[in-house]
């Protein structure tokens, strides 16, 4: 038998499918600033797809061009063989794109369980009137999505803290919620912006347990910012990396870790 | 009628139960936040499928079945179902580290393993290059596997699905081998973790198990309406008894958690009807109410002490059945109403009618605490070579100092040396490849030693365990010495950390104490003594004062046994410096390691026995990083008075 190391398939053995979002030509300006110069690239269905880059980079402003947060000046965001329209963010979730913060954005006050169950209020159709009186389509639909959102509490290992409101947890629960609320939109592409900022080793690891077991059994596309490069060549299949607003190299990790802009982007070399 | 005929194994007993009652539930587990359950009928096709599913995989009679995982109905069934195929189940520690497990798996020559999650699947996976005759995984959750190399890994509904699928093909053999099993045939391999040397396989069979549970739900008239929480390791015999022995011969539910860390929450949705739990478990679960009562406001808190008064004094007798004046047996109507119901519903032990505990000695507030609430908690002596039950407290006899009477079926005797010794149908067939460690065990006819020294009681037959028979020697007059008796009732104390105590082959016992700097502290902020150090409040005249009240309080008690009068602690010392597993004082599980004590500290036993009031030492400490450095100090030595040993046994208290 093999090795329980060995024991994960290398990434080509996986079904990754074609590209799912196209990024093209995209620039982004705040004013006089240039967060984002001319930069494509794309994202393949099923891939775990990592943006990494230096303090301002633009990483940040590119996850949220992905999710429609920030509108590029120049050029195109194709999803699915379609080219976006002007969207308005909550019209980019609903078609598919889900993503958690850097800093923690959950109801605080409210239980885990609700936290979660608001990742499904897009996937809602009952009227809000009945959802008022929760009765017919509302409660059929309640149960249903809460079928769901249990079965997401299972895979994240949540059951403990359940009814516990969000904001008595410690810092690494938080973003598992975070995490939780995310897939239970069922979203196809899933942007993460530092999921693992503020962690202890320990529970680093659970994360990208989890980021791998999620990508695995729901098939979702992930898009993700990381610092810890150790986390993001473990992780992902495709690496793209930024540096001042500009693309400087994207590939598979083990051909980014060698290129020697990145390796000057990251060591630093006097910018001329 | 044709019950009247004691099924031959379990399952047969599954059979009967399945039977008998088909549409009662055998198993529930909760699940995506929702109690799923299963029939008896239910659970006879779920084992029964799998059990296919085992011979479609090649599985022969006689074969080792490995188990490891968190208590889970699917997993309870892969024990009876490698039963039924002939297969010997040998459940695992699911928190054993890879190593652990390749031993247990090569000795015992396991072909499959049937494992929980990816977890234990990875464990068994790292070792198994040097595990040449293991031939399948059969795993029980699929969550992170589903990309792993299944040329030998198979999902156990996958396994479940082509045992049905092969019904036609595989039905006459499961039905021949399942008749086959015998009374003698293996029920079981439990490896008991042991305090030295390699875990040793306790063979245990249908017979063993079977008049175990047969006896024991006799003994405490458990039937098929009990619920239990099944949440301790499955590879721990309490459980397979518990949840597999006594809940098929009485046909009751077993419950399994969510998750390790939502058993206090399951448990009070299921309210148990029988429970088992370590002391630990008591312990906790007494602490959480404590600190929640400190923050309740005044009027509770007073209404709780009142109540809790009253029901110290009265709760045992009306739980025993003794008669109670009429104004307090109203007033205890009406502290139930406010007080005990809520309380019980709270910690999920509302509807308990049979507790246990056992493992180690149980503080007797504890003890008391959950008797006067009107839980029947009671306490057994037992061990795996026993199928659990060597002794059991009867309803109306509990108390916190006994381990109660012989299980009913179970024969004891004491050796000259006070070792304990029983014979039963539940004792072990033999230790599994190792002929002479059984032979040193139990003898021919069928005597086994349990290695723990004891006495009965006069009067009542009951039987205490008094301590490890090793550790249990002679003063130098001739009376009875059982250090870890003392030292456990001096630990009691919630000021008292460890104790020590000395007196084999000398003239009076002695004993080391170390405070608790936790509860210690706290007394000295309240009683605004000033420290600056752990050395200094130890050595501090008003904390030597309040131990040695409590080393006086713990005299009286032992005075009044006589026994173990002669145990009484005549000269003490409170340590410097906390005993340590660093320092190699202690083992790892906080157990005191005495002759490395009595080397390290031979100048202080000299002293406490050389008449001096104090004494001068130095002694090196290893510090957290490693360094060592010496710490010096000079002990006061306290002399405390002992009492005479009564003549005759005074009345109880």
């Amino acid at each position: 038998m093999t090795g329980g190391g060995e024991a994960r398939p290398a990434a080509e053995d996986r079904r990754i499918g074609p590209a799912i979002l196209e990024m093209r030509n995209i620039t982004l300006r705040f004013g006089g600033v240039t967060a984002i110069h001319d930069i494509s690239f794309d994202v393949r269905e099923g891939e775990i797809r990592a943006i990494i880059g230096p303090n301002g980079a633009g990483k940040s402003s590119m996850l949220n061009v992905i999710s429609g947060f920030y509108r590029p000046q120049e050029g195109e965001v194709w999803f699915r063989g379609e080219r976006r329209r002007r969207l308005r963010p909550y019209e980019v979730a609903r078609q598919g794109i889900a993503r958690t913060f850097q800093n923690i954005a959950l109801f605080q006050g409210m239980s885990v369980l609700d936290n979660i169950m608001t990742g499904r209020l897009n996937l809602m159709g009952a009227s809000i009137l009945a959802q008022a009186l929760w009765w017919g389509r509302a409660e059929r639909e309640e149960v249903a999505h809460r079928g769901k959102v249990e079965r997401i509490i299972d895979f994240l290992e949540i059951q403990h803290v359940r009814k516990t409101p969000v904001g008595r947890l410690p810092y690494g629960l938080k973003k598992r919620v975070e995490l939780a609320r995310a897939l239970a939109a069922e979203p196809r592409i899933l942007l993460l912006d530092e999921p693992m900022a503020g962690m202890n080793v320990e529970e680093k690891e659970d994360m990208c347990r989890f980021i791998l077991d999620a990508n695995d059994e729901f098939g979702t596309t992930i898009v993700l910012i990381e610092h810890d490069m150790g986390v993001v060549m473990d992780l992902s299949d495709r690496v793209v990396v930024m540096d001042y607003g500009r693309k400087i190299a994207d590939g598979p990790p083990e051909t980014v870790r060698t290129d020697r802009a990145v390796i000057d982007a990251y060591l630093g070399v006097a910018h001329g | 009628m044709a019950e009247t005929e004691v099924p031959r194994s379990i399952p047969a007993l599954l059979e009967r139960n399945a039977r008998r009652f088909g549409d009662r539930p055998a198993y529930r587990e909760k699940e995506y936040g929702i109690w799923q359950s299963w029939t008896w009928a239910a659970a006879e096709e779920e084992t029964r499928a799998l059990a296919m599913g085992f011979l479609a995989l090649g599985m022969r009679k006689g074969d080792h079945v490995a188990i490891v995982g968190r208590n889970r109905p699917a997993l309870y069934w892969a024990m009876v179902a490698a039963q039924s195929a002939g297969a010997v189940p040998v459940p695992l520690y699911q928190d054993a580290v890879a190593d652990e497990m390749a031993y247990v798996l090569d000795h015992c020559g396991a072909r499959f393993v049937v494992a929980g999650d990816q977890e234990q699947v990875d464990k068994v996976l790292e070792v198994s290059a040097r595990l040449p005759g293991l031939e399948a995984i059969v795993y029980v959750d699929p969550r992170g596997l589903r990309r792993y190399d299944h040329a030998r890994l198979n999902a156990l509904a996958d396994v479940q699905a082509e045992g049905r699928a092969g019904r036609q093909r595989l039905e006459g053999e499961l039905a021949a081998r399942t008749a086959a099993l015998g009374p003698d045939d293996t029920c079981v391999m439990l490896y008991t973790s042991g305090t030295t040397g390699r875990p040793k396989g306790v063979v245990l069979s249908n017979r063993n198990i079977i008049a175990t549970a047969r006896a024991t739900c006799g003994f405490d008239r458990l039937t098929e309406a009990e619920e239990v929480l099944a949440y301790l390791p499955m590879a721990w015999v309490g459980d397979f008894i518990f949840s597999v022995g006594q809940a098929y011969w009485a046909g009751f539910c077993v419950n399994c958690p969510e998750s390790a860390a939502t058993m206090m929450t399951d448990l009070r949705e299921i309210g148990p009807t029988y429970f088992f739990a370590p002391p630990r478990i008591f312990e906790q679960m007494l602490t959480s109410v404590m600190i929640r009562m400190e923050d309740a406001g005044a009027l509770k808190r007073r209404l709780f002490d009142r109540s809790m008064g009253l029901a110290r004094r009265v709760g045992r007798a009306l739980l025993d059945g003794r008669p109670v004046a009429a104004a307090d047996r109203a007033a205890h109507a009406l502290g139930d109403l406010l007080v005990y119901g809520p309380l019980k519903n709270t910690l999920g032990l509302s509807r308990i009618r049979v507790a246990y505990t056992a493992g180690e000695a149980i503080g007797p507030e504890i003890f008391e605490f959950y008797r006067a609430l009107g839980i029947n908690l009671k306490q057994l002596y037992g061990q795996t070579e026993a199928s659990v039950f060597i002794t059991q407290q009867p309803d109306g006899e509990v108390r916190s100092d006994t381990v109660g009477v012989p299980s009913p079926g179970v024969e004891l005797r004491l050796a000259e040396s006070g070792e304990v010794f029983y014979r039963s149908p539940g004792v072990f067939v033999e230790y599994f490849k190792a002929p002479e460690a059984t032979a040193a065990t139990k003898s021919a006819d069928g005597w086994v030693a349990t290695g723990d020294a004891g006495f009965f009681e006069e009067g009542t037959g009951h039987l205490r365990i008094i301590d490890r028979a090793k550790d249990v020697g002679r003063t130098a007059d001739g009376r009875l010495f059982a250090p870890k008796y003392v030292e456990n009732k001096l630990k009691f104390f919630p000021s008292i950390l460890e104790a020590v105590v000395f007196g084999a082959g000398r003239p009076f016992c002695t004993a080391f104490v170390n405070i608790d700097l936790t509860a210690v502290g706290n007394w000295a902020e309240r009683s605004g003594i000033p420290y600056a150090s752990y050395q200094e409040l130890a050595g501090h005249a008003r904390v030597l004062d309040m131990i040695a009240g409590h080393v006086e309080e713990v005299n009286r008690a032992l005075a009044r046994d006589r026994m173990l009068a002669g145990c009484q602690i005549r000269r003490f010392l409170v340590l410097h410096k906390e005993l340590d597993a660093d320092d190699g004082e202690l083992t790892r599980t906080r157990k005191i390691r005495r002759r490395i004590i009595e080397e390290k500290y031979g100048d202080l036993i000299a002293a406490l026995y050389g008449g001096m009031d104090s004494v001068y030492t130095e002694t090196e400490v290893t510090y957290e990083d490693g360094r060592k450095g010496h710490i010096r100090a000079t002990l006061a030595i306290r002399e405390v008075a002992t009492a005479a040993a009564p003549a005759v046994r005074l009345a109880a208290e």
